[in-house]
């Protein structure tokens, strides 16, 4: 090929695609010739990871900038492609579409806080942070602020808020590795951090950049291919989004027909069973949930630097608008998509004329079909003929929300190299995420509170080793926590959510919006906001206090951002102006001419 | 830097600054707004689906998709006016 690499990204990607769609060709022919699923299964994952590591090793660097920013030159387009691969993780690609199954239209929050968010990134944040020229976000607070207190504060958010998420992460690559390669969950979760460091060790942003591009092109063809062949076979046509309304109608129906939400599971199962209509807005307590857990997604969509920084890549602060604008649309095509993987779903299990229902058959029918023992042997599945009259209701059907997108090509009868690609996709999204997240991490501590704090003096070469020890040691402690299973993946991702917009949105915000806004202001809005926040998630989680508002655990930022704003603005305009050199900073950061405010080497 | 004035910074900022406040508002509105109405919404269809279903599951999601490349677009338009746009 001629040319530099840049120019030949769309050749290369194009390649890269094309030989994953014939690896999954001559999977499907293996499958007929006779090779078992678990095999199937077991190269997908690792012909994937081999390729993210090959990346990573030819996007080895010595250079900061490189290391930092991936040399600020990654087109708008890819770079759109890797912040969705960066921001869905194994959360939105396993556990959504079970989510909406089972919480129906309050759980469209989540889809609507998760796009939303980015009008917030690309209106008040991204372009004006492109400006500034930061390699990190705590390198963007302490020098607008100034002063290693305010740069110090924003690195302990950081760091708290991105190891809460990244630990999920690592928790989903293994649980993915240990189903994929039939090893042992605690070997999978080193398995999936050894992935994860062969990404980014060697090339840092550059590395990961280029493998969270190919990992997106993985994981969204696995996401919508099992689900346009389900649709197709059901005669909704080939684009599903935008022909199952219909099906929505039919559920309802058939929900009053099984008394969805009539019927009680029992208890002590471990597993959900359909209690929530799919589209029953509720009461107006309801609609203050959905709205308050929506704001808080977008909130923190805006504050979490593993996001932030992926547009600091850019080549200019116009790319980066755009690129927020790509970011949005590739993340789109999976979350318009789960909605309706969920209803069909839904409709193959309840409907009773399609071959695949199974509420309202007889129980020992149900009992032997194949998808059935297979998922109740690994435990995501469970059916209890409860009130012992031979047939299935509703509520003695229980699973784990997560079998929507993995067992659903199993449900629909589809072949088994589809679940392997499911396989490939989910791990493609964990391990995008937990990248990222690392990656935010290390370079906040090796740039920001190692080189800027620490020793200022340090050479490039000590810097970029710092910065790869920290990697490794932080990926190992999100292993070694990971690896011991407190929270759930939901729980812990919806926390790390509210830590960062707790402590971060409005020292972000405002710093580029409010002239006027000072150190004093800045640092009392972190610690505060994220000190009440913290406060109130201990005061509502675990020493049994009452909830203001009905703002439970998934929404404590809330009350953390209410308590950063007020403090930073009071705080502010009680102590004195910022300088001129301020001033004239936050000029320049308003307007895309010119050079950037910290420079390439700083 | 110097070429431009303060006058221009302030009338750049000031579009800058309406493009941001309009991007909120139709943000708020399909964030917040039309999904605390979804029960009403529900009566009507659009599509073949409930309406207060269809803006969850996929209405406020177009529209965001499309307001941030509007976005792109028209600041970029007011970034040209006042000869603030980067170098190409």
């Amino acid at each position: 090929m001629k040319g530099n690499f840049i120019d030949n990204l769309p050749k290369v990607y194009g390649l890269y695609t094309g030989g994953f769609i014939v690896f999954i060709l001559l999977m499907a022919v293996l499958e007929q010739i006779g090779m078992d699923a678990e095999t199937i299964g077991i190269l997908f994952v690792a012909f994937t990871i081999l390729i993210y590591a090959g990346i990573g090793w030819l996007s080895r660097t010595m250079e900061v900038g490189a290391y930092y920013v991936a040399g600020r030159q990654v087109p708008a387009l890819f770079n759109g492609m890797a912040t969705a691969a960066d921001w869905m993780s194994g959360a939105s690609f396993v556990a959504m579409a079970g989510g909406i199954y089972f919480g129906g239209h309050g759980y469209l929050a989540f889809v609507v806080g998760w796009t939303g968010g980015y009008v917030l990134v690309a209106s008040l944040m991204a372009p004006y942070l492109r400006k500034f020229g930061c390699y990190t976000v705590p390198d963007y607070i302490g020098t607008r602020y100034g002063g290693n207190l305010a740069r110090l504060c924003a690195v302990i958010v950081l760091v708290v808020a991105s190891f809460t998420y990244v630990t999920a992460q690592i928790n989903a690559t293994g649980t993915i590795a240990a189903r994929a390669l039939q090893i042992p969950f605690e070997v999978g979760v080193w398995f999936g951090l050894l992935g994860i460091l062969l990404c980014s060790m060697l090339g840092g942003m550059r590395a990961v950049t280029w493998t969270q591009v190919a990992q997106y092109i993985v994981l969204i063809i696995a996401y919508l291919v099992p689900v346009f062949w389900m649709s197709n076979k059901q005669g909704f046509g080939l684009i599903p989004e935008f022909a199952y309304g219909e099906a929505v109608m039919r559920v309802a129906e058939l929900e009053v027909m099984h008394k969805v939400g009539e019927l009680k599971p029992v208890a002590g199962v471990g597993l959900a069973a359909l209690t929530k209509l799919h589209n029953d807005p509720g009461s107006a307590v309801d609609s203050w949930k959905f709205v308050t857990l929506a704001f808080m997604m977008m909130a923190g969509t805006a504050s979490l630097p593993h996001i932030l920084m992926r547009y600091f890549t850019t080549p200019s602060v116009k790319a980066a608008r755009q690129s927020v604008a790509w970011s949005l649309l590739f993340i789109f095509l999976l979350y318009f998509t789960a909605p309706a993987l969920a209803t069909f779903t839904k409709l193959q299990i309840l409907d009773p004329n399609l071959a695949t229902g199974i509420i309202g058959k007889s129980f020992a029918d149900v009992s032997n079909l194949d998808w059935i023992q297979k998922w109740s042997n690994v435990g995501f599945l469970k059916i209890i003929d409860s009130n012992g009259d031979g047939i299935l209701q509703i509520n003695e059907f229980f699973m784990r929300g997560d079998i929507v997108v993995l067992a659903t090509p199993e449900i629909a009868g589809l072949p088994f190299v589809i679940s392997g690609l499911v396989a490939a996709g989910g791990m493609a999204a964990a391990m995008s995420t937990a990248d990222g997240l690392l990656l935010a991490i290390a370079n906040a501590l090796s740039h920001d509170l190692y080189y800027k704090m620490i020793d200022p003096n340090a050479d490039t070469k000590k810097r970029l080793v710092a910065a790869r020890v920290l990697l490794i040691l932080i990926g190992a402690a999100g292993a070694a926590v990971a690896s011991l299973k407190l929270t759930s993946i939901l729980g812990a991702v919806a926390w790390a959510f509210n830590f960062a917009a707790s402590g971060l949105f409005f020292p972000l915000v405002l710093g580029i919006w409010w002239k006027r806004a000072n150190r004093e202001g800045a640092v009392a809005g972190m610690i505060l906001g994220f000190a009440a926040g913290t406060y109130y998630l201990v005061h509502i989680r675990w020493l049994g206090g009452a909830e203001i508002l009905d703002l439970n655990h998934l929404r404590f930022g809330i009350v953390g951002m209410a308590v950063s704003l007020v403090a930073m603005v009071v705080v502010t305009l009680m102590t004195k102006e910022p300088d001129q050199e301020t001033q004239d900073m936050v000029d320049n950061m308003r307007i895309p001419k010119g050079t950037t405010i910290l420079s390439g080497d700083h | 830097m110097s070429d431009i004035t303060p006058e221009v910074r302030a009338a750049h900022w000031a579009k800058t600054r309406n493009l941001t406040i309009l991007t909120l508002v139709i943000w708020f509105i399909f964030s917040f707004v039309v999904h605390w109405f979804a029960n009403d919404l529900n009566g009507s269809t659009f599509m073949g689906f409930p309406l207060g279903y269809y803006m969850a599951a996929q209405g406020s999601l177009f529209v965001f998709v499309l307001q941030i490349f509007y976005l792109a677009y028209a600041q970029n338009k007011i970034d040209e006016e006042f000869g603030v746009a980067e170098d190409e």
